[in-house]
């Protein structure tokens, strides 16, 4: 059985196997550890650092001539770089319009999931074959509904008399908003089953009282399900919005950016400023221009969370 | 529960929408691999082909080395599952049965390490692997996977390892097992689901990876599926369609299967790591 009150039983758990003899300061522990260890700190840890680093240097790709630190330089030249700006703008409106209607279509899907009906099996097994799927094919696959000739989009409007379709993925005003609802469609799968699972652990005699006394399914939803519900949605939903801003294989595929830069994700443009380009350092100032961003959105969520706690 | 016929309606109207949102995309997909060149230049696509045909398929091993790709996959998805077990599954151990500072850091780096931006990692690692002439090889590309699918793993083994309880552990001490022999005959066989669960899923993660891939991998004859799936896009013309659409669904298959065989445990895993105790 799962439940949300037995998350703190192994604390409680542990004094037990701490009162076993203890042979020395841990020794065995670190020999546990260290086959995992050494490769995070060498490949992640250590090029985090590196990176970092990278962002105060003139590093390009095939110089001959030795890096130089130049200090806050990239930062600065960033700051007045206004097509990273809109690319940064652009990745803003993607991450919200991705993680908003995510999280209310994956919590209407998890809701009817939790009830009783019929065909829910093929509901739940659709729900999460896009997790399966490379993001690769994800984009091919939109890429052929949304083809303007041969696509199923544009044949479907014609077919309900809406006009001639139009290409979704090359209009200036079409496609970032046709690139969200890929990344909607994609991103469903892990925020619908974290949701389903926070709601099967809500107490269902709670909601059975709350029948009794009258209330109504909206009620019972604020009073009962969201309070249990909270704190997985607000976790999904903060993992969501940095999933989302790191997004890079999807756009790649469906846009690659275009068209005029409509799309083009601050990692897609990144990418092209690290590896067309050659300019590392500046990429990697952008990198930490993220990197402060994320850290900022996870600092807000904490502060939400931490005030939220105290209404409820 | 009561439920009014008027509700239930709505539900039923609801989930068909879902199921119309969730399935329309991928039965497109199959549509378009097996339609004949008229079809798909056809100026009213149908749903079904008419003349359905498996010559996209063939026409999709002709235009790109699909098959040597898979292979390249099948190596850096096998060798990143199989390695980040191996080494996650010690680390996880002491992260669920200790209070150290060591398992708090293991824990917050596995929290922290969601975060990365990947274009601050990809650079200075492909700095650091071009130093050490793993670039544009499997193997380069087996350990940053690693490295990558360990947060996950170690996340899903500590989950499964907390559901073994301490107490088998202490018997086997009390017999006067050593730790690592505690550890190989009476947890480890405990695991095995998990830790098999765990692989699959790392295997599945690497098999799908595109951007470390597409970064790392130069020449053709090294890259993965995901990659070689991008020359396919481009400067395609009605008819490379069938092509495309076929490739996609034959690299898609993989990755479904294993899928469909971890999904109940994956998702199980999740939440053992969550909340279970």
């Amino acid at each position: 059985m799962t439940s949300v009150t037995e998350v703190r039983r192994p604390a409680r758990r542990a004094p037990g196997g701490r009162d076993r003899p203890r042979r020395g300061p841990d020794h065995g522990a670190w020999f546990l550890v260290l086959p995992a260890l050494i490769p995070i700190l060498v490949l992640s840890v250590g090029p985090l650092i590196y990176g970092v680093l990278l962002a105060f240097t003139d590093a390009q790709s095939g110089r001959t001539e030795p890096t130089q630190w130049i200090g806050t330089l990239n930062f600065q030249d960033l700051l007045r770089d206004t097509l990273f700006w809109e690319s940064f703008g652009i990745g803003l409106v993607w991450a919200v319009g991705v993680t908003v209607p995510q999280f209310l279509l994956a919590l209407g899907l998890a809701l009817l999931l939790n009830q009783d009906l019929r065909l829910r099996w093929l509901a739940r097994a659709l729900a999460i074959i896009p997790w399966a799927m490379p993001e690769v094919v994800v984009g091919i696959m939109w890429r052929l509904v949304y083809n303007p000739d041969a696509g199923i989009l544009n044949e479907t409007l014609r077919d309900l008399g809406l006009g001639d379709g139009r290409d979704w993925l090359s209009g200036l005003a079409t496609a970032l908003p046709a690139v969200i609802v890929v990344g909607v469609w994609a991103g469903m799968p892990q925020t619908t089953v974290a949701l389903l699972a926070g709601l099967q652990n809500t107490p269902r005699e709670l909601h059975e009282a709350a029948a009794v006394d009258g209330a109504g399914a909206w009620r019972r939803f604020r009073t009962v399900t969201w309070p249990a519900l909270r704190p997985v949605a607000l976790a999904i939903t903060a993992l969501n919005l940095i999933w989302n801003l790191n997004s890079f294989a999807l756009v790649y595929v469906l846009t690659n950016g275009g068209p005029g830069g409509r799309t083009r994700l601050p990692m897609l443009f990144a990418y092209e400023e690290a590896f067309r380009y050659g300019q590392f350092g500046y990429a990697a100032a952008m990198g930490c221009v993220l990197v402060a961003v994320v850290s900022v959105l996870l600092a807000v969520f904490l502060v939400g969370r931490l005030r939220g706690g105290g209404d409820a | 529960m009561r439920t009014s016929t008027g509700a239930r309606v709505g539900q039923y109207a609801a989930l068909l929408a879902y199921l119309v949102f969730l399935a329309f995309p991928l039965l497109w997909l199959l549509s378009t691999a097996f339609k004949p060149p008229r079809e798909l230049a056809s100026l009213h696509p149908t749903w079904i082909p008419k003349n359905p045909t498996l010559d996209n398929f063939r026409q999709a091993f002709d235009e790109q080395p699909l098959l040597h790709a898979a292979l390249n996959s099948l190596l850096a998805a096998l060798g990143a599952a199989v390695i980040a077990v191996l080494i996650a599954t010690p680390m996880a151990y002491v992260m669920a049965r200790r209070r150290g500072r060591l398992a708090k850091a293991a824990t917050g780096w596995v929290v922290v390490s969601q975060a990365f931006p990947f274009v601050l990692l990809i650079i200075p690692l492909f700095l650091v692997l071009k130093n050490l002439r793993l670039i544009n090889s499997v193997p380069g590309l087996v350990m940053v996977y690693v490295v990558w699918s360990l947060p996950f793993a170690l996340w899903m083994l500590a989950g499964y390892v907390r559901a073994v309880p301490a107490e088998l552990e202490e018997a086997a001490a009390v017999d006067g097992a050593g730790r690592l022999r505690t550890l190989v005959s009476v947890t480890a066989p405990l695991l095995a689901p998990g830790i098999v669960a765990t692989a699959l899923f790392a295997f599945i993660t690497a098999w799908n990876e595109f951007f470390f891939a597409l970064v790392l991998l130069k020449t053709p004859e090294k890259q993965t599926l995901p990659v070689v799936l991008t020359h396919f896009i481009g400067a395609e013309g009605v008819a490379d369609l069938g092509p495309l659409a076929a490739a996609a669904f034959l690299a898609t298959l993989p990755s479904l299967v294993v899928f469909a065989i971890v999904q109940r445990r994956i998702t199980g895993g999740m939440l053992a790591g969550a909340v279970k105790s």
